[in-house]
């Protein structure tokens, strides 16, 4: 079922792999810009607001608080458990090439002050595929979530289980699967963050399984190959077809949410799975965050909805496109709350309120 | 493959089968199905249909029957034996649905305290616009992650073909077995050759490196037991091959049901938690 898998996911987007040096072409829109606008602009195609690619050093310097990631089983390597010819050889150059021992970073850190275990997977290193070491340090994060009571933010990236290692990463799937079903027992949060592309056995077993769901706008998310499924309804498929977007309307997604909020939103998340401060006052203290060590962060309450600022954050034209699922579920449950939100604005609604100011083309687009 | 295979005792050697040779024998027209086994294995037999959300998937079959007087629950993918059949059940590759079904009953089997059987039987989960539009991911993972934790004993045997999460997605369990030419492997060797080697005609080379066949699953770990087929295939003997099947599940029932709830959890964790092979 995962047949041409790799080669979709390399060939269709190739445009991020070669051209990290010199030019981006955004595999969406087909548009090229420099590798510095790119990065500036956080690794989002400027023209139509793709969430391309990113490794995992740069994914945790957007995400943690300055200096507060602790690696976890950082030398953790990779065995030939299933003797496959080549393997090591094929591991090695990887390393070579992308710094990284294996496909997924694991830790400790702080977002916005707020303590959690956060995991990280890299599609440089084959395509982020699941073998022995990602399975483990996925687990061992689960475990020590649970253990140390923290929340666990996991980003995924995958082109699903690694063939190298046959049957031993099948099982890798129940392994994170069971070590999510027990976090889950423990009353721990558990946040996934779908990234492009997250696809077959990681899409089957861990990605699936957060207590919420977060996509980021216009990646890749899907169990089989769009190859595979074209090959055996013999048609084209729409282009779409397996997008954070589609995934959003048939219900595997609870929100999609743009690079430049993502820290933002995931702190508030945790904030509000904090247990509740007993004999405080309605304006709950617990929200006294910690946000001096982020570089953007601007102090902030959830309490006082920081509509403008956000929009200071989404400014571009990729926000409008790209978040029009999120916006188009904010406006439901607006108007459905209209009458109580002006004497007492929900904490929710101050994340995501933002989205509020600009509903024409959100609610266009999907309209 | 020349494997060493210990602990394979009571299995005959028979070196000259390649695995190769056994997926052939797998994919017997005539290999009994579990339509087959289950008037040869239970007693009492209902099937229950539905996962109460969507419909109802003809590629896994569900419901309740007696082993040996013990109720049990008994969740297993479908493979036809003709063509109607196979129109029905899909060629065993289940949608979501089908897990979700399964689930259902799994919790249900969980309330009355019945142990679950699972029988393996697929070349993995389909790969379709509505399995996507359904959350075929979602429902394996969801399955995955529930069976770990089902506070009743859990046992799965792969009949034929266990490809990927398709077949995995009825594996978590305290004990998985395997018929002797069964095969169990993390895409099929077709998908394998055709993405390592961009050529799906080397499947036969495929099957060659990638242990797929019981005695690998068994040296890895990932089986306990392996279950004799007749020679040359359980369509030879389907009786008999049922026989083995049985008396594999009571021997392996009674040891489970004998145990306390939490170390049995802790046990299937266990079972999981340490496959892999790594450096530290």
């Amino acid at each position: 079922m995962l047949e041409d898998l790799f080669k979709m996911v390399t060939t269709r987007f190739n445009g991020d792999e070669k051209n990290e040096t010199k030019e981006f072409r955004c595999p969406r829109c087909q548009n090229s810009c420099g590798a510095d606008e790119l990065q500036k602009n956080m690794w989002v195609c400027p023209e139509c607001g793709y969430h391309a690619r990113m490794n995992a050093r740069d994914r945790i310097a957007i995400t943690c608080d300055k200096g507060t990631f602790k690696e976890y089983d950082k030398d953790m390597q990779t065995a030939n458990p299933i003797d496959f010819p080549g393997y090591e050889e094929k591991i090695g150059a990887m390393q070579e090439k992308t710094g990284l021992t294996e496909a997924v970073v694991t830790g400790e850190c702080t977002i916005h002050g707020e303590p959690c275990i956060i995991g990280v997977m890299d599609s440089h290193f084959m395509m982020a595929s699941m073998g022995s070491v990602v399975g483990e340090k996925i687990t061992r994060a689960f475990e020590r979530a649970a253990e140390k009571k923290l929340p666990l933010i996991l980003f995924t990236a995958s082109g699903g289980a690694r063939m190298q290692e046959g049957l031993v990463s099948l099982m890798q799937m129940a392994k994170t699967s069971g070590a999510a079903a027990r976090l889950s027992e423990a009353g721990v949060l558990y946040i996934t963050v779908l990234t492009d592309p997250t696809t077959g056995g990681v899409t089957a077993s861990f990605a699936s399984l957060g207590d919420i769901i977060i996509a980021e706008p216009k990646v890749l998310v899907g169990f089989a190959g769009r190859r595979v499924i074209e090959g055996t309804i013999k048609q084209r498929l729409p282009e779409d077809f397996q997008s954070a977007e589609f995934l959003l309307e048939n219900g595997f997604v609870d929100f999609i949410c743009e690079r430049k909020s993502m820290r933002r939103t995931i702190a508030h998340l945790i904030r509000l799975h904090r247990p509740p401060v007993k004999s405080s006052a309605e304006t709950s203290p617990t929200e006294k965050s910690s946000d001096t060590s982020s570089s953007e962060s601007t102090s902030k309450t959830p309490k006082e909805r920081p509509a403008s600022k956000e929009n200071d954050d989404n400014t571009g034209s990729s926000g409008n496109a790209s978040n029009a699922g999120n916006a188009n579920s904010v406006g439901k449950s607006d108007s459905a709350g209209k009458s109580d939100r002006s004497d007492k604005p929900g904490k929710s609604e101050g994340i995501f309120g933002a989205h509020k100011n600009k509903p024409g083309k959100g609610a266009g687009k999907n309209g | 493959m020349a494997e060493n295979m210990s602990g394979a005792a009571n299995v005959s050697q028979e070196r000259e089968i390649t695995p190769f040779e056994r997926l052939m024998i797998v994919r017997n027209k005539n290999r009994p199905t579990i339509r087959d086994y289950i008037p040869l294995i239970f007693t009492d037999f209902f099937e229950l249909h539905g996962d109460r959300f969507y419909g109802d998937d003809g590629a896994i079959l569900g419901g309740i029957g007696r082993l040996e007087g013990t109720p049990v629950t008994i969740i297993a993918e479908v493979k036809g034996r003709d063509i109607y059949e196979n129109k029905a059940s899909n060629f065993a590759m289940p949608h979501p649905e089908g897990y979700r079904k399964a689930l259902r009953l799994a919790h249900q089997a969980e309330k009355f305290h019945r142990p679950v059987i699972c029988f393996i039987d697929t070349p993995g989960a389909f790969c379709g616009v509505e399995a996507e539009k359904r959350g075929q991911g979602e429902a394996i993972a969801r399955s995955l992650a529930e069976f770990m934790t089902l506070k009743t004993p859990v046992i799965s045997l792969v009949l034929g073909e266990g490809g990927s999460g398709g077949a995995l997605a009825l594996g978590v369990c305290d004990e998985l077995a395997m018929l002797e030419n069964a095969s169990y492997s993390v895409i099929s060797p077709r998908g394998f050759a055709s993405i390592l080697w961009k050529d799906p005609s080397r499947e036969e080379e495929a099957c060659g490196i990638m242990r797929i066949t019981s005695h690998d699953a068994l040296s890895l770990g990932i089986c306990e037991e392996i279950i004799p087929e007749p020679e040359g295939g359980a369509h030879n003997d389907p009786e008999t091959t049922a026989e083995n099947i049985a008396e594999f599940l009571v021997k392996t029932l009674n040891k489970k049901m004998a145990k306390d709830i939490d170390v049995l959890l802790n046990e299937r964790y266990n079972k999981f938690r340490k496959i892999g092979e790594f450096m530290e």
